[in-house]
């Protein structure tokens, strides 16, 4: 397995590293090409924003257990 | 023009967070929040034949929430008793004009900048629904609930690899949209 890394696969290590799945070494794999190329990087630092967007206070969902709850009784409303 | 035609049995997956979140940065309260949006659905069905289509289903969803949102503070409001506010202040020891009242308060500042992540929230809750719907349901489930991709390679029935190019075409679509809706 070699250190250095095609754009394509550095992309996906990058994608794998905003869930906390990329293992040690592939974040070494990966930044060792973000040094070299430019792209990538363009592509990390996006990456790594949209990551930090979904993480921000202002960004809310419904708790799934809520939502099929409400589909139900929205169900029941609309068969009546 | 392509006009809009009402399919209630989608509403809560397509718009229940959007609304949420409409919801919860007005009211700041899960509870009420629920209410409304239920509130609002329930209403939405009953006016269905007033929607003429000219909107979408999302904007017009929202009209009804705005009433449910301002009914909510009218019901609360007339609970208790009116606040005073006055602006001119009689008492012999604080008369005058005092220079300090006329400074800008610095903690403004940061009430304008929660304004505009507020509208973050809801961006991202637009792009969502722009990009491909099978890419958003995955990536949603990734992203937002946190599941496994084990777990959700089995109830699509599809391979990890698969999932991962479905997850790149999701995160690049979404930060192209939000880039334009919103970094500018």
């Amino acid at each position: 397995m070699s250190i250095f890394l095609k754009c394509e696969e550095a992309n996906h290590k990058c994608d794998k590293n905003q869930y906390k799945e990329a293992s040690f070494f592939e974040m070494i794999q990966l930044n060792i090409h973000l040094i070299y190329c430019r792209v990538c990087r363009k592509y990390s630092s996006r990456n790594n924003k949209l990551t930090k967007a979904f993480k921000n206070k202002n960004f809310k969902t419904m708790p799934l257990d809520q939502k099929i709850k409400l589909q139900e009784r929205l169900r029941q409303e609309i068969s009546k | 023009m392509a006009t809009h035609k009402i399919d209630a049995n989608k509403w809560v997956d397509r718009y229940s967070d959007y609304l949420y979140n409409y919801t919860i940065v007005r009211v700041n309260d899960h509870e009420v929040a629920q209410d409304l949006i239920s509130e609002t659905f329930f209403a939405g069905l009953k006016s269905a034949a007033n929607f003429k289509g000219e909107a979408s289903e999302r904007t017009w969803l929202i009209s009804i929430l705005k009433r449910k949102i301002i009914d909510h503070y009218r019901k609360k409001n007339s609970k208790k008793g009116k606040a005073e506010i006055r602006m001119q202040y009689n008492d012999s020891e604080t008369e005058g004009d005092w220079l300090e009242e006329r400074v800008s308060d610095p903690f403004d500042k940061t009430a304008e900048d929660d304004m505009e992540n507020t509208e973050l929230g809801l961006a991202i809750h637009e792009c969502l629904d722009g990009i491909n719907e099978k890419q958003a349901a995955i990536f949603k489930l990734k992203t937002i609930e946190n599941y496994d991709t084990e777990a959700i390679c089995n109830e699509y029935n599809i391979t990890p690899s698969n999932l991962w190019v479905i997850i790149h075409r999701a995160r690049t679509a979404m930060a192209d949209c939000l880039e334009q809706k919103w970094l500018k």
